[in-house]
């Protein structure tokens, strides 16, 4: 008897452990996103009011513009610089290792590793503006990460550049999975480079391009700990997402409903683009067999 | 004349070629190195617009004073303190997690029973939550168990949450073992444990090298549990440098910031350093293969 349900016995506690530290803690926070629950979890039930009320909130409305503008640019950057890194890559170059390695360190790094260095360099006071007066150039200013206007932006050039390597690495390894026999017939009929890359590679990479943008947009919503170290959230509330709105509402404004509110809605985000992808993904998977 | 001509149009694409790949590795490389020469330089230097050059004194000091004793919140310990925290939580975290996940990875993969599919899609579906989505009931759930500001309670947490991750990677490796040499080990009677410690495990150290460094370097640089669920006796690294740099007392001593930022990244970067190949392996595996 123990021997025949072994398997099931031996994959029980991670398996456990996973269906309800994740699952089951999912439907704790719908739920809790139905109370009226404030610094602690009350068991109140007040329909869908927190969400009415979240909906109604200018600081979630802020959050989530931000997210749009943010999210965006953050994907179509790294999707072009990611491709664009991966063509250089692909040129039979020397040294390839080597440029692969420093385009990618930064995903080995922390988020307020790399915040820490924005922070300071983008920073008007001793950064790029005082260094470009140093070498003589008085009028230049740049102190976006102080200007409501403008401080999203430096969140995004900060993300972008630690995770572009990630993007340039798929986008490789798409690039070395092409038919070359292909190419060679391109090139026979008097194909440039680029033509070649426009008409016959890039049109091939959808698959490559489908999975970047679903981690992509991935990230760009779970983005937290880059924000509270290079703006904590400011000026104002100008580089609020939701991440730093969920976090504000649950544990410094004792606002629980609201926030477990805002996490489910986080969630359900994802869902949108993880979930389509998933059966996509298995769909073809199970084809190829 | 000509001929010289034609060999520069020739090698101009190469030109560019090289020129751009040099200009993006300086892009890449110049957070760092903004980091590392203002971590040796007295802060004056930084303070009048020298952040770009190289110090005029060289100086260790803001390396001694990020580890042994710049102010983190009240307590003017250094960073120190902070970076065995975040060892003491990343060492069981790894290994416990890295465990779990090839025990499922084998049972899913060699010895399939009715609902392996569905557990393997749950796994699946844990890797792809907002971590924000389990902070209110594990909050609640650490303090049950009195494990909230502990570092025992970050262990668990990064623990579960790693689990989606290493029984993706282990399955993946597994799925591809040959059947062939399953088939004959259990002709001979040999049981699951026994083929898991005798042929699996064996066979298993390329991904068990991808899995480890994979979680630790994720465990290592997490901000955000580590900022809900620890408090200043636990807190690790991550949360003790943002505390470091934010602060909003007193001057703010940069070189002090970058140097501590520097030590945090240490033990990722040397990872990378020495196993950047397993890095990158385990940062496809995790993505595109689902």
């Amino acid at each position: 008897m123990l021997k025949r349900y072994l398997p099931q016995i031996v994959i029980t506690p991670g398996t456990l452990l996973v269906l309800a530290g994740v699952y089951g803690f999912i439907a704790f926070t719908a739920a809790i996103s139905f109370t009226d629950s404030k610094i602690l979890p009350s068991y109140n039930f007040v329909g869908l009011r927190n969400y009415e009320n979240l909906f109604k909130l200018k600081a979630w409305d802020i959050a989530v513009s931000n997210l749009i503008i943010y999210s965006l640019l953050y994907i179509v950057i790294c999707c072009a610089l990611g491709l664009l890194l991966a063509i250089l890559i692909d040129q039979k170059i020397r040294a390839e290792s080597a440029f692969r390695s420093i385009y990618l360190y930064p995903m080995a790094l922390s988020f307020i590793v790399t915040g820490t260095a924005w922070k300071w360099f983008l920073d008007p006071g001793i950064g790029l503006e005082s260094v470009m007066h140093q070498f003589g150039w008085e009028s230049f200013q740049f102190s976006w990460i102080k200007d409501r206007e403008f401080a999203l932006y430096t969140i995004v050039i900060a993300a972008v550049w630690q995770t572009v390597g990630f993007a340039m690495a798929l986008f490789l390894a798409g690039l070395r999975g092409i038919d070359s026999e292909m190419l060679k017939a391109a090139r026979v009929d008097g194909a440039n480079t680029f033509q070649v890359y426009w008409r016959i590679i890039i049109p091939q990479l959808g698959y490559t391009f489908v999975s970047v943008m679903v981690i992509l947009v991935f990230n760009a919503i779970r983005t937290y700990d880059l924000i509270v170290v290079m703006t904590n959230g400011g000026p104002g509330r100008a580089t609020w997402l939701p991440s730093v709105f969920m976090y504000q509402y649950t544990f410094t404004r004792n606002q629980m409903g609201i926030g477990a509110a805002s996490a489910i809605m986080m969630l359900a985000l994802i869902a949108v683009f993880v979930i389509p992808y998933f059966w996509w993904e298995l769909k073809s998977q199970g084809k190829q067999k | 004349m000509t001929r010289k001509k034609k060999t520069f149009s020739a090698a101009l694409p190469k030109i560019v070629l090289y020129t751009s790949l040099l200009l993006f590795a300086f892009l890449f490389l110049m957070p760092m190195y903004v980091m590392l020469v203002n971590s040796v330089k007295p802060l004056e230097e930084i303070q009048s617009g020298g952040m770009m050059f190289l110090p005029q004194t060289w100086t260790f000091e803001p390396w001694f004073k990020a580890w042994s004793t710049a102010q983190i919140g009240v307590e003017p310990t250094g960073l120190r303190p902070y970076f065995w925290n975040s060892i003491l939580m990343v060492v069981p975290a790894v290994t416990v997690s890295t465990l779990l996940g090839a025990v499922n990875g084998y049972v899913l993969t060699q010895w399939v029973f009715r609902g392996h599919k569905i557990i393997f899609l749950m796994m699946l579906g844990a890797v792809f939550i907002p971590h924000q989505i389990i902070l209110i009931p594990m909050a609640r759930m650490l303090g049950f168990f009195g494990l909230a500001g502990t570092i025992p309670g970050l262990v668990v947490v990064h623990t579960l949450y790693g689990i989606g991750f290493t029984t993706l990677f282990f399955r993946n490796y597994y799925v591809a073992f040959p059947s062939d040499l399953m088939k004959a080990a259990k002709v001979d009677g040999a049981g699951l444990f026994r083929i898991f410690f005798w042929i699996m495990l064996p066979a298993s150290t390329p991904i068990i090298i991808v899995t480890v460094i994979w979680q630790f370097t994720n465990i290592w640089n997490d901000f955000l549990f580590g900022v809900s669920f620890a408090d200043y006796d636990s807190f690790p690294m991550t949360v003790a440098l943002n505390n470091l740099v934010n602060s909003s007392t007193g001057v703010k001593e940069y070189n002090v910031h970058f140097a501590g930022a520097f030590i945090a990244a240490v033990p990722t970067l040397l990872i990378y350093i020495f196993a950047g190949r397993y890095f990158v392996r385990g940062l496809m595996g995790g993505s595109v293969k689902g």
